[in-house]
């Protein structure tokens, strides 16, 4: 019955985890599926994210709810400014410049952030206490609620996507940006408009993430966004269930390779699945398969 | 065409360039080396100038693969890794500690050579087992796998005694008590030979063909270019290169750490390449120098240095992708023949492709 018990609250990790990831990983799909760009600065919004729930809460003492909104809205409009700021007037640029600039962007936060609030890992009171006993386990309310506002925020982005007009134009942009430019598409707006919901869901991941652990620190965006890039890689990059898919993998691998006792190894495992995944089947478990034209 | 003997311009012949140019480095480094013996330059800048050395290995390896190549390999500072602590442990192994200790380095010279050259086989060899799968896939993915590559070689370093069992890379707490081998002149030498391994190899017609890949792939491919035996050379080279470097680095800092070599060591070489001019030699060999001696200089502000270079990457991506040099490469022969022109009030007809090495570029 131990094992038991273990296993399952390793599996509740994995999904707390894992539907962070998920979260984070949407937004690299998105994105990619858009403009074809890798946003190496998405991690780092989430960042930004977190510090901002991280002071509303400390050091101006404001409520909970009010943090999270505000956390949500300056991660949004982060996204948005880095968009219009850096990445659309290299739009015709070549892939690489795009590429580089997504890195300076996230080296920019990260170091930005370092000179702010400095390189030390700021720790915080948990925001969710307690848990239900369930036999001899317990699971937190952090997890649940992690579970649940994931699951919910997915399938407003699933419903957002197939049933709104604005979803209507991503889907068509991503397709063939020519082509929906002609049918009357404003692609500024579409693009920003992706990155803002990109954005505004890594701001809630950063929320769940500080619900999970209560710190935030410079460099905490780059390995969470790296591993949820790997997420949406896996789940096959572009595709929205893919993203979900692929974030709960990534979670309960880790969760898996942690209860196994090589918890160093987290990061490299992680990665090793990147390259298999790479060298098996490029496309992911749900991409579509994409034949290049010459 | 009787009028060619006063019309057409001086053209230096091609056994004289390279002598010129050898000529050139070999008195750049007796300069250099009369100032280090003389005191002029002290202890202090000669490890900057050997440091400065080694950066512009790195800068003008990843050259290769971004510049030439045209590819985004995130993952330099892991073939740097390997490289130095095949060189590290190798040195260690061997009498090579005393005879550096006794102040006998002549002795101790075929040891140094056989660890540079262990370094750059080990390192080519992880950049062959890396570089086959990686060249499969394009852009965004090759950036992301050889950065995956790279940090996987960063915890395998830094976990593999904890596995194993026995002291080999010592994890976290460094790899200490390396000899110090590396000089002046040797860093200087090296320097050397990787700009002219690189020059030799892009003039060639392997080079060409690197350079085909670069502009259009899919083009190279349709006139029966091997494109993956190239893009596999060119990567392999490069990272054996890295592998020179990254063994010249243990030799002067005498200890490795693993948190070294992170995706940020990586990306600050980056920064050199994408500064100088991606495809241009003397352009990474100037930013390397540069951007090695500036912070010194400014140890002040040295906690803006990494804003500074972020900064660097967005807005020259924004305002001017091709780098400061662009495509320049420099070539003392030209220069040379521009300026005994002009002497002679000669107008060249056409521009000269100037085929002359530009190893003077090494200072």
């Amino acid at each position: 019955m131990d094992w038991l018990s273990l296993a399952f609250s390793q599996i509740v990790n994995g999904l707390q985890a894992g539907s962070v990831y998920a979260l984070v990983a949407l937004g690299y799909s998105m994105v990619y599926g858009i403009i074809l760009l890798l946003n190496f600065a998405h991690g780092d919004i989430i960042m930004v994210g977190a510090y901002t729930a991280f002071y509303a809460m400390t050091a101006f003492h404001l409520h909970p709810v009010v943090s999270v909104v505000l956390a949500v809205l300056v991660s949004t409009a982060l996204g948005v400014f880095v968009e219009k700021v850096a990445y659309t007037p290299l739009r015709s640029a070549p892939r690489l410049s795009l590429l580089i600039t997504a890195i300076g962007i996230s080296f920019l936060l990260e170091n930005g952030a370092q000179l702010l609030f400095g390189a030390d890992t700021k720790s915080m009171d948990p925001m969710v206490r307690g848990g239900i006993r369930l036999g001899t386990t317990t699971v937190s309310f952090a997890a649940i609620i992690t579970i649940i506002v994931s699951v919910i925020a997915m399938a407003a982005l699933s419903l957002l996507v197939r049933r709104t007009k604005l979803g209507k134009a991503m889907r068509a942009v991503s397709e063939d940006m020519g082509a929906a430019q002609l049918m009357g598409i404003s692609l500024n707006k579409t693009i920003s408009f992706t990155f803002a919901v990109g954005s505004a869901l890594a701001g809630i991941g950063s929320v769940l993430y500080l619900c999970a652990y209560p710190q935030a620190s410079p460099t905490m965006g780059s390995m969470l966004g790296l591993k949820a890039f790997v997420a949406a890689v896996l789940g096959g990059i572009g595709s929205i269930p893919g993203a979900m898919l692929g974030g709960f993998a990534i979670g309960l691998l880790e969760a898996i390779v942690s209860a196994v006792g090589l918890s160093e190894w987290k990061d490299g495992v992680v990665f090793a699945v990147l390259i298999v995944v790479l060298l098996v089947k490029p496309t992911g478990i749900l991409g579509k398969k994409i034949t290049e034209k010459v | 065409m009787t009028k060619q003997d006063k019309s057409s311009p001086i053209r230096i012949p091609m056994p004289l360039r390279y002598g010129i140019n050898l000529a050139l480095i070999v008195g750049l480094w007796a300069v250099f080396l009369a100032l280090i013996q003389n005191g002029i330059i002290t202890n202090y800048w000669n490890g900057i100038l050997i440091m400065v050395g080694i950066n512009m290995i790195l800068a003008t390896s990843l050259n290769v693969a971004t510049g030439y190549l045209g590819q985004l390999p995130l993952g330099h500072a892991g073939f740097m890794a390997v490289g130095a602590y095949a060189g590290g442990i190798f040195m260690k192994s061997t009498p090579a500690a005393d005879l550096i200790a006794e102040g006998n380095t002549a002795a101790a010279l075929p040891y140094v050579l056989a660890a540079l050259l262990i370094s750059a086989l080990i390192a080519g060899v992880f950049g062959l087992i890396i570089g086959i799968p990686a060249l499969r896939l394009k852009g965004d993915y090759l950036a992301i796998i050889t950065l995956g590559f790279g940090e996987i070689i960063r915890v395998v370093l830094t976990n593999i005694d904890n596995v194993l069992g026995f002291k080999f890379t010592y994890g976290a707490a460094g790899l200490k008590r390396i000899p110090k081998f590396s000089t002046f002149t040797l860093v200087f030498v090296c320097v050397v030979l990787c700009c002219g391994m690189i020059h030799m190899l892009m003039k060639s017609r392997h080079g060409r063909a690197i350079l085909s890949i670069r502009e259009n792939e899919i083009a190279a491919e349709s006139v029966g270019m091997p494109v993956t035996f190239y893009k596999t050379l060119a990567f392999v080279f490069s990272a054996m290169l890295a592998g020179v470097a990254g063994c010249l680095y243990a030799g002067y800092l005498g200890s490795l750490y693993p948190s070294t070599f992170k995706f940020m060591k990586s990306i600050e070489i980056l920064v050199m390449v994408v500064l100088g001019g991606m495809g241009s030699m003397l352009g990474s060999i100037l930013s390397a120098g540069v951007l090695t001696v500036l912070p010194e200089l400014l140890r002040s502000v040295a906690d803006y240095r990494m804003v500074a270079y972020s900064l660097v990457l967005v807005l020259m991506m924004i305002f001017r992708p091709k780098g400061l040099l662009g495509g320049y490469d420099f070539s003392m022969s030209r220069l040379l023949e521009k300026v005994l022109n002009a002497l002679f009030r000669r107008q060249p007809k056409n521009k000269q492709e100037g085929g002359a090495a530009d190893e003077r570029a090494e200072e």
